[in-house]
């Protein structure tokens, strides 16, 4: 008995081989492509989950505009937790079994590594990635893989340029988190300043799991330095700029990584009084911002969410964000034509050339190439005046090299 | 010895299911176990590859529960710090396979041998912890596993946040199998020999000492019991079990990191066990799947349902769906699927064996 059910099954098996079809590439028929996305709509890291909602928002948009190139997107958008392991098992889901012909703008560090070798060795694109750690651009070793925005290292190497113009003699002084993440930032300096590095910078880092920053600080001052750059997430940024203030320390540029922007989280609890002069970056339009009350670029996202998602609240970048990177898709799709070839939608997506998104901030263009795999790498820099962030100055360019 | 036991063993443990431990297994129950093991070996060749990763997935998964059950279901310890031995485990071949040239093979018992210390160890100072008290130190340790993995100290070794990857291994030169199905083989194996370690363990003289102390710890000792030695062995080879399910998952997934092992992780080792039946072999089975595919079962509701009400709560609320199919669980199997699957034996041998027996008819007409 046993014998002739596995003999059926072997035979079932055998079938089902042979019956498969080859078609160019899975997830794209005459009127429809298939694109795959993991985000975190549950656990630690859920309220980035808006970012998932706009783009399948977007996409709605797009296909009942037509679609591109005549083809609907059917964007299948899976829940991971910010968990790596559920990350692998919904982006096999969606590859082996949906048949999605690529996967877009997979949220956050950990999950992104964790299907990183698997995603390259199956020669299946990665697109746009929502992360800023930097090794998203490493083309050499994972060509099937793409970042979006600045990474951590390209901003460093922006304040590193701004601090050699305006204070080419400048004593820096870096306070940085104890990992990749901070990390990125020394590296990022090191870039700019190359031999100059050791002679001009004291370093001085900390662990997530200390309970103050104060020692670093102080040590850190005891240095002379005249030029500060805290490297360190919310909770230690805001620790850090009221410390040196208390102690009576007073760079004369005292710069601050755009991960503790908020003001909420950081300014407020620093002390708001306490942290006028900081300086960091933006490449986004702030959606709070009363500059771009009537700028048809935020006008044309404001649009967008009152048609597509009535009643979110219209403060949150993050719906900018989810806004900004879908349009760099559909631009890179439209660039591919008719050859949707995983090949061809890879080789598109590292050919972008001086795009313009309305949602970044004027005279931010989106440039890759098979060389570059950091789409963004210009920002402006902004200056906390007590109440809110102000930018100043022109657009600096945060590319490799010195 | 008596100390204040808010929830005693006895109500965690559900004894109706196992009175005893699980009786020697008769010829035709041999035979139903062979032709399982042969169903499962067919599941390669069935199953998409997909399916078949969720499926090594549920081997994994119930390897986990294995050394669970043993602990809380036989033994009557409360343990809520699982994954931290899930996540020993892992760590411990991901680091053998990254840092030397150890093969997989031999890496995965290994993380068997590290875990089993690890809980031998925990397992000491717990001997003075009791229900709610031993739940809340295990819960210490799992809420402490992932920030200690990301501990820079350890970090050349851990690689800190960002975790090693690892490969799936290939079938061995000459067979010819896809590393999806050469590795659904290798985690079967696992599975078998470990069932029957836990069946020969749990049904003679060991298994019945671990009731005992679960079921009454004075009597037990009284009887001659060394209810240290046994309380702490049981943790450690329940923490092996788990161990080695922790290095097969690795394998599996290819990738760990520290975020890949939340508390949340302990609590859903619990809730296979508590669904699957605590105190069984068998019910491991019924756990893992639970684990593996009902937290898909949201999204599955969001992209096939023809209702957008329910598409969105869906979207919105996948725990909460979660919560319901949990809560519904509980209340229509409460000694969880191996309780309903013994019942529904039971009724059916009474039925079949006296058909003039009137407490049969009596459960018949029910």
């Amino acid at each position: 008995m046993f014998k002739r059910i596995l003999m059926a099954t072997v035979f079932a098996s055998a079938l089902a081989v042979v019956g498969a079809r080859a078609e160019d590439t899975p997830g794209v028929t005459k009127d429809e492509i298939k694109i795959g996305n993991t985000e975190a709509y549950s656990g630690p890291a859920s309220a980035y989950g808006v970012i998932g909602k706009t783009e399948s928002a977007f996409f709605k948009m797009i296909n009942d505009e037509g679609g591109i190139n005549g083809r609907k997107v059917n964007f299948i958008s899976l829940d991971d937790g910010y968990s790596p392991p559920k990350t692998v098992e919904v982006v096999r889901q969606m590859l082996e079994q949906d048949g999605v012909a690529f996967f877009f703008n997979i949220l956050g560090t950990p999950p992104n590594t964790a299907i990183q070798k698997y995603l390259n060795a199956r020669k299946v694109p990665q697109l746009f990635v929502a992360t800023g750690a930097d090794k998203w651009g490493n083309y050499k070793d994972f060509p099937w893989t793409i970042g979006f925005q600045p990474s951590y290292r390209v901003e460093a190497r922006i304040y590193a340029r701004y601090i050699l113009k305006e204070k080419p003699d400048a004593k820096i002084a870096i306070l940085y988190q104890n990992d990749d993440f901070g990390k990125d930032y020394v590296a990022g300096m090191k870039d700019i300043l190359g031999d100059k590095y050791k002679q001009m910078v004291t370093e001085a880092s900390y662990e997530t799991t200390d309970a103050t920053i104060d020692s670093q600080v102080v040590s850190l001052q005891g240095s002379g330095a005249d030029v500060l750059l805290i490297a360190a997430t919310p909770k230690f940024a805001a620790q850090s700029i009221r410390k040196v203030y208390d102690i009576g320390w007073k760079p004369s540029l005292e710069f601050l990584t755009n991960v503790s922007l908020s003001v909420g989280a950081v300014m407020k609890p620093a002390g708001v009084e306490k942290a006028v002069g900081v300086i960091t970056s933006a490449y986004g339009k702030d959606p709070t911002d009363p500059a771009w009350k009537d700028d048809p670029g935020l006008n044309q996202w404001r649009a967008f969410m009152a048609k597509y998602m009535p009643g979110s609240d219209l403060s949150d970048a993050n719906y900018v964000y989810g806004y900004g990177v879908s349009l760099l898709m559909v631009q890179v799709l439209k660039q591919c034509g008719n050859d949707l070839s995983r090949e061809n939608i890879m080789r598109q997506a590292t050919n972008v050339k001086n795009f313009d998104v309305p949602t970044s901030l004027p005279g931010i263009r989106i440039n890759t190439s098979p060389t570059n795999y950091h789409p963004i790498t210009q920002m402006q820099l902004q200056k906390w005046d007590g109440t809110t962030w102000v930018r100043f100055g022109e657009i600096i360019n945060g590319d490799g090299g010195s | 010895m008596k100390s204040p036991q808010i929830l005693s063993p006895q109500i965690v443990a559900s004894p109706q299911v196992s009175a005893a431990p699980p009786p020697a297994i008769a010829m035709p129950a041999l035979i139903g176990l062979a032709v399982l093991v042969a169903i499962a070996s067919a599941m390669p060749f069935v199953l998409g590859n997909y399916l078949l990763f969720q499926a090594t997935q549920v081997l994994v998964f119930a390897i986990a529960l294995l050394g669970l059950n043993m602990l809380t279901g036989f033994n009557g310890q409360i343990s809520l710090g699982h994954s931290a031995f899930y996540a020993i485990g892992a760590y411990t071949t991901a680091i053998l396979l990254d840092k030397t040239d150890i093969p997989y093979w031999a890496a995965v018992p290994m993380s068997g041998v590290v875990c089993l210390f690890a809980g031998y160890l925990f397992g000491l100072p717990a001997l003075r912890l009791e229900g709610l008290y031993l739940a809340l130190a295990t819960f210490a340790l799992a809420v402490a596993t992932p920030q200690l993995l990301k501990f820079h100290a350890f970090e050349p070794w851990t690689g800190g946040v960002q975790g090693i990857t690892l490969v799936t291994p290939d079938a061995p030169p000459g067979v010819k199998l896809v590393s999806g199905q050469w590795f659904y083989f290798y985690c079967l194996m696992w599975t078998v020999i470990l069932c029957l370690v836990a069946w020969n363990l749990l049904r003679g003289r060991i298994g019945r000492s671990l009731v005992a102390i679960r079921d009454h710890p004075t009597a037990a000792a009284s009887m001659g019991i060394d209810t240290a030695l046994y309380k702490s062995m049981t943790f450690g080879v329940s923490a092996m079990y788990t161990g080695i399910a922790g290095a097969l998952g690795a394998l599996l997934t290819a990738f760990v990191s520290p975020d890949s092992f939340p508390p949340l992780l302990s609590n859903t080792l619990i809730v296979g066990s508590v669904v699957g039946g605590i105190a069984s072999i068998s019910g491991i089975f019924y756990g893992a799947v639970f684990i593996v595919f009902v937290p898909n079962v949201p999204d599955f509701l969001a992209s096939h349902t023809s209702w957008p009400w329910l598409a969105a709560g869906a979207k919105a609320a996948p725990w909460a769906i979660y919560g319901v199919f949990l809560i519904f669980t509980m209340y229509v199997m409460p000694m969880g699927m191996a309780g309903v699957v013994q019942i529904a034996r039971g009724w059916l041998r009474r039925k079949m064996a006296g058909r003039g027996d009137p407490t049969a008819i009596k459960s018949s007409v029910k």
